[in-house]
């Protein structure tokens, strides 16, 4: 899933602090999973910004929309009758929401309320890490099903360097030298030849080297 | 300050606290009437939003009284409560307001006099710090 993090109340209420009537709008996708987004994190938002209105002696109208997803114009359609109602609209989407948002309703004035922050996976409840990016030609089946571009700080295809220590990386004793792991599965697996040949340099132009991507697929399109 | 009458919500365990106010009742202890109880039947149903709206609305403070560390009827509710406890209190640091104002307590069914030392304490504590700024701008 895409994880995200809700931005600091302190962002959120200057990008609002001209505007009385808002729409905050959430996501049933990855950052309801994440607890970033979904209708839950609408709701705590909308109370806290009221919160911190009438704190204020002021007040602040919030309608609350959660949409079954923002990254498809049929569910950003959901809102079209209300949209103008509002002064400014807080999407609460990984970061192709308001970007979805904003291309379909080109008239409002559309803010992020999260910052997207990795694609990833629960490590347990409420904790997240990141397993991939995007680099568009997986090759984690070569390292024992871990991804040395995501994982190790360097993103190096022919490791460990020299800051592995104990298995752990160098720039944090938090984090898990991913070569190490490498290392140990192919090992336990009996495949540690897998990385005795010297990786190539990758291909990067699937990345994002390659320029703004887009995928089609012809049968569906 | 002397005549501020606080609005003070505390969410009651049915499992501890809520008993404990029974408690204090057959023992006819006294407590300040400003408390406000509403029974959960586990504080780990207390929600974030279940703080956030009573302060929204003007409550004074908002309070949940769990049971004691590891005496859970469902294992971790109160663990949960106090995590949620937690982040509303950072949540009204962030925007100015008196984190001090929500809190928990553990209790247990028995402590009929703690849970009405507890009642004092809370609206003392509230009553120091004055009428929440929300206070009477809600309608």
């Amino acid at each position: 899933m895409i994880v995200a993090e809700r931005k600091p109340i302190s962002e959120i209420l200057d990008m609002i602090k001209d505007y009385h009537r808002i729409m905050l709008v959430g996501c049933k996708g990855c950052v309801t999973v994440c607890n970033a987004g979904g209708e839950k994190e609408v709701g705590i938002l909308a109370a806290t910004l009221k919160i911190a209105r009438k704190k204020e002696g002021k007040e602040l109208e919030v309608a609350e929309r959660t949409l079954e997803r923002q990254c498809d114009p049929e569910y950003i359609e959901q809102i079209s009758d209300i949209v103008d109602d509002f002064e400014a609209i807080i999407s609460m989407a990984c970061s192709v929401g308001p970007q979805f948002l904003s291309e379909r309703y080109p008239d409002a004035l559309v803010f992020p309320g999260l910052n997207t922050k990795f694609m990833g996976g629960a490590l347990a409840h409420g904790v997240w890490a990141e397993r991939c990016q995007g680099c568009g030609t997986c090759i984690v089946h070569l390292f024992g099903g871990y991804c040395p571009i995501t994982r190790c700080s360097k993103s190096l295809l022919n490791g460990p360097c020299g800051g592995s220590s104990n298995g752990r990386c160098e720039i944090d004793k938090d984090i898990d030298c991913v070569w190490h792991l490498i290392v140990e599965k192919l090992t336990r697996q009996g495949k540690l030849s897998n990385i005795l040949s010297v990786q190539p340099p990758k291909d990067w132009t699937t990345s994002r080297d390659g320029g703004p991507r887009k995928v089609v697929r012809e049968d569906l399109a | 300050m002397n005549d501020f009458d606080p609005r003070i919500v505390v969410y009651c365990c049915k499992y501890c606290s809520y008993t404990a106010a029974d408690t204090a009742g057959c023992l006819r202890l006294q407590y300040p009437p400003n408390i406000h109880i509403i029974q959960v039947p586990c504080t780990g149903r207390v929600d974030i939003l279940h703080i956030l709206r009573p302060i929204e609305e003007g409550a004074d403070g908002v309070f949940v009284a769990a049971c004691l560390d590891g005496d859970c009827h469902f294992l971790t509710g109160n663990v949960q409560a106090r995590k949620r406890v937690e982040y509303v209190k950072r949540t009204l640091e962030e925007i100015g307001m008196e984190p001090e104002r929500v809190g928990i307590y553990n209790i247990s069914a028995g402590q009929g006099h703690r849970f009405a030392e507890i009642a004092h304490e809370i609206t003392t504590k509230i009553k120091e710090l004055g009428p929440s700024p929300i206070h009477g701008r809600d309608k």
